[in-house]
Formats: C-alpha cells, sequence, structure tokens
C-alpha cells in the first residue's frame, strides 16, 4: 500500500459496559475489572449481559433520544468523543468532506420487536404502528443519526459485517479516504443487540448463549468451561485522517492504520473456518508489508464458543508458529461480545500499548483449554513488554466474515 | 371534557413527544409550529396518542385542524363529547 496515502487514527470516542472513555476503559482491562449486569430479556427472563451507561443527553436532545435508536445515540456520543479526542476545529471544517462508515452486525431487530409487541397491545391492528418505524430501521439509521447531530452532509452508511463489522467499519473509512472521497472520517462499530430477544434466543437455541451465576465470568474464551457468548451493546468510533492532512493540521496521531484483509469462509453460516482465517491474517500482513514477527499484540475475537475459540487458535497457530514475542489476548473476557462494536472496542482498549507498553489478559481462565493453548497467550494478568509497534485485530462473523486489521505505532518514515 | 381540558390534554402530548420544549407560555391562538420546534412527525405523533390514548381518529384531510390549542380544542371538542369525556 505504499502508493497510496498513509492513514492514521487522530482521535477515539467509545462506550463499553465497563468504560465510557478510552481511559476508564484501559484501566480496567489492565486491573482485570469485567462488568456483566443481569438483564430481563422479554419472553426469556434473567441474561448476562453487558449494559453501556454513558450519559445519553450530554450531545443529545431528548426528543432526538426518543424519536432516534439506542444505536444511534451510541453511535452520536462515540461520534461527538472522538471529535473532541481529535481537536479538530469543528467549525473550519469542511462538513461535506466527512464521511461516516459504521460497521454493524445487524440493525432493527430492536426497534421491530418493539413494535411488534407494542402492536400486541393493540390487538395487532396496524394503525397502531408507529410511523417511526422506517427511519428507525433503515440500515444505515446509526450512521444517519450522526450526521443529523452534527451536521456531516458528506457520505453516510453502515457496512453490515456480522461481528467483523467494527474492522470492516474501519477498513472502509480507510479506503474512501484513500480514494479521496473524503477528508475526515468517523468509523468503528456500533451495537444496541441486547435489546432484541431475538438475538439471545437465536444463540441460546444454538446452544451458543453463556451463562454463569456470576455474570462477570460467563464469559470466558479459552476456559475449558466456557459455554458460549455474553451479548453486550456499545461502540468505538474512530476519526481518521490521510497522513499529510494529519500533520498539516498539526493532529496528535494515535495510531496508523497499516494493513488489512477481508475474505469469506464460503463453507459454513456459522462454524468458522480456519484455513480462511489463516489466509485472511496473512493477507493483512503482506499488504502491511509485514511478517508475523512483526507483531506484538493479537487481538483475537474469540466469543468463547466451543468451537469457535479452537478454529481461531487453529489459525493463529498456524500464522504466528515461529513467533516467541507475540502475545495474544482477548476483551470479549471483560464486557462480552459487543457485537457490531466488538472489533472497534477491542482494537480501541489495545492501541495504549504503544505508549506503555502493557498488554491486558484474557481474563476468566480457570482452566485453560488445552485446545486454545497458545504460547503467547496472556492469562488473567496483564504483562509488560519491551515494546510494541504493531496490532493484529481479529474479527469475525456468521456467513464466514473475516476480518483482519493491523495498526502500527506512527513513526515518521 | 372543556375545550380547556382538550387544550391540556394536547399539551400533554406535546410535552410527552417534544420534551425539550418549554410549554408554559404556548399562546393558545397562535400555530403550534411558529412557537414550538415541531415537525411533521410530530403531528403524526400528535395523531397517534390521541388514537391510542383516547380512541379519537383525525383523518389526513383534517390535520390542519390541529394547527393550534384553540382549533385543536374546536375540532376535537365534538369528537370527545361523541366518546361520553
Amino acid at each position: 500500500m505504499s502508493s497510496k496515502p498513509r492513514i492514521v487514527i487522530t482521535g477515539l470516542g467509545l462506550t463499553a459496559p465497563n468504560g465510557n472513555s478510552l481511559g476508564e476503559f484501559r484501566a480496567n482491562l489492565l486491573a482485570g475489572k469485567a462488568r456483566i449486569a443481569v438483564i430481563d430479556v422479554r419472553h426469556m427472563g434473567k441474561h448476562p449481559a453487558g449494559v453501556c451507561d454513558f450519559d445519553v443527553t450530554k450531545w443529545q436532545k431528548r426528543k432526538e433520544i426518543r424519536n432516534g435508536t439506542r444505536v444511534g445515540s451510541i453511535s452520536i456520543f462515540c461520534a461527538r468523543e472522538a471529535l473532541g479526542d481529535s481537536g479538530l476545529s469543528w467549525e473550519k471544517v469542511d462538513k461535506s468532506r466527512v464521511g461516516v462508515y459504521l460497521g454493524i452486525t445487524e440493525h432493527g431487530n430492536v426497534e421491530t420487536e418493539n413494535e411488534v409487541h407494542n402492536l400486541s397491545q393493540f390487538g395487532n391492528d396496524t394503525k397502531y404502528w408507529t410511523h417511526h418505524h422506517n427511519p428507525r430501521t433503515v440500515a444505515n439509521n446509526p450512521a444517519g443519526e450522526v450526521t443529523m447531530n452534527m451536521g456531516i452532509t458528506g457520505p453516510h452508511y453502515t457496512i453490515g459485517a456480522a461481528c467483523a463489522a467494527g474492522n470492516a467499519g474501519l477498513i472502509q473509512a480507510a479506503q474512501m479516504l484513500q480514494l479521496g472521497e473524503v477528508d475526515i472520517a468517523f468509523a468503528g462499530g456500533v451495537s444496541e443487540s441486547i435489546h432484541t430477544f431475538g438475538i439471545f434466543a437465536g444463540f441460546k437455541n444454538q446452544g451458543a448463549l453463556g451463562a454463569h451465576e456470576d455474570p462477570t465470568k460467563a464469559s470466558r474464551p479459552f476456559d475449558k468451561n466456557r459455554n458460549g457468548i455474553v451479548i453486550s451493546e456499545g461502540g468505538a468510533i474512530y476519526v481518521l485522517e490521510r497522513l499529510d492532512d494529519a500533520l498539516a493540521r498539526g493532529a496528535r496521531i494515535i495510531a496508523e492504520i497499516a494493513g488489512w484483509c477481508i475474505n469469506s469462509d464460503a463453507t459454513d453460516a456459522v462454524l468458522p473456518n480456519p484455513e480462511r482465517q489463516t489466509e485472511c491474517v496473512r493477507m493483512a500482513l503482506q499488504r502491511a508489508g509485514m511478517k508475523p514477527q512483526d507483531i506484538q499484540i493479537v487481538s483475537t475475537h474469540a466469543t468463547a464458543t466451543a468451537l469457535g475459540d479452537i478454529q481461531e487458535c487453529t489459525a493463529l497457530r498456524t500464522v504466528f508458529a515461529d513467533c516467541p514475542d507475540t502475545r495474544i489476548n482477548n476483551t470479549k473476557s471483560f464486557i462480552g461480545h459487543c457485537m457490531g462494536a466488538a472489533g472497534a472496542l477491542e482494537l480501541a482498549g489495545n492501541l495504549p500499548s504503544f505508549i506503555d507498553n502493557w498488554v491486558h489478559p484474557t481474563i476468566n481462565i480457570d482452566e485453560l483449554d488445552p485446545e486454545c493453548a497458545l504460547p503467547g497467550l496472556v492469562i488473567n494478568h496483564p504483562i509488560k513488554v519491551p515494546r510494541v509497534d504493531a496490532i493484529l485485530n481479529n474479527s469475525f462473523g456468521m456467513l464466514g466474515i473475516n476480518s483482519a486489521l493491523i495498526v502500527k505505532k506512527y513513526e515518521v518514515a | 371534557m372543556t375545550k380547556d381540558d382538550i387544550k391540556q390534554v394536547v399539551l400533554g402530548i406535546i410535552a410527552d413527544i417534544a420534551p425539550d420544549e418549554n410549554l408554559t407560555a404556548v399562546k393558545p391562538e397562535v400555530r403550534l409550529r411558529d412557537q414550538l420546534s415541531l415537525d411533521s412527525m410530530d403531528f403524526l405523533d400528535i395523531v397517534m396518542e390521541l388514537r391510542k390514548k383516547h380512541g379519537i381518529e383525525v383523518p389526513e384531510a383534517d390535520y390542519v385542524q390541529l394547527a393550534s390549542l384553540d382549533s385543536c380544542a374546536n375540532y376535537l371538542h365534538p369528537k370527545f363529547e361523541a366518546k361520553g369525556k
């Protein structure tokens, strides 16, 4: 990608179940603090879930909140916080040159379920179906709400990529910046999935819904007794710019997008394919001009399903066989699976490693599954390493979508 | 239900659908759109809430009757009376 413009991260806003800023999020990851609640899921009773507690009214009027969606609020909060973090003089920015690219696992389930429930209270007479249904459920809703809140007139859309969506949003933005379609991109991933019982029921009937008497232990990737996914909401949105533009305005550069790959298994709707995952990671490395040994941290996708974790470990064992200094961690053990936001949030929590050289662990491993016993796995406690120059962020999803994104410490070429 | 009661019903609905608005000084004879930040979706919300909470239908051709509090009261009064309210 040397002939194309270099793309850098210059801002970040997030909300995770255990933090509403990168500082809070990172501190809890290093301290081993999970935060998972127990919520009452419609028709299903109580289940563990990751719930965000950001101040919804910080950036939205109450009418906006009422008419919009939960994921719209998450997106606006993250985008506004990212803008503040970027140091951009917003009033001077040409809003027609700003794009919004948000990854989503799904959208519209929450609003449709709510409206179906509402309709049942009125004898299923559709004259009681809200006129807000369509603007709430169009697939571009989260990104569109951001543009309306911030006055952005450039392109906006969501990228539907199952649980690979967080990476996909960032990749889309980097591509649009390289093409010159926009000058500034707000990109990442968002999710409101804890508010739809259908996602819970689907995973439960698939035998893939995590449970534990202690909700903070319900999400335990790589543990021998793991029993499935803890569904969470959240969001992470980044400000991306071309390096030259960022330097021209004196921006603080958080990291550089080094390489990426998205490919497809073309084999099974839910069971990951380690061969395609291996190819995906290797292609991302090739595009970044890196060898496996150049990666200090691998942020895994592992969701704590019985087979999915093993499949990813198989792929990583293949790619990083000769990399004794590559550390491997997982964020879902702290916050559950934030679905469309997962990849973007999991990358965010690792970015401070470029500065502090700490690698946060994967927690909740009481008995390591031998099939997941990767040599570099950072278990239960953070470790300090000599330096961190590059992070590989894995995010995979249903229908066999794989994404691998590599970010590196910014250095003047 | 008096016309003043109906105005309070409408104001109560507006308070729900436009919670950022200050409704203490709404002038009943002035168009709601001229004194509050209401859009077409908000007026559809008023129609929906009248339907849900009071069983009152406002046909699309009559939406114009909801322009001000006074016109709301004049238009809705016989409908409330027909409902025995």
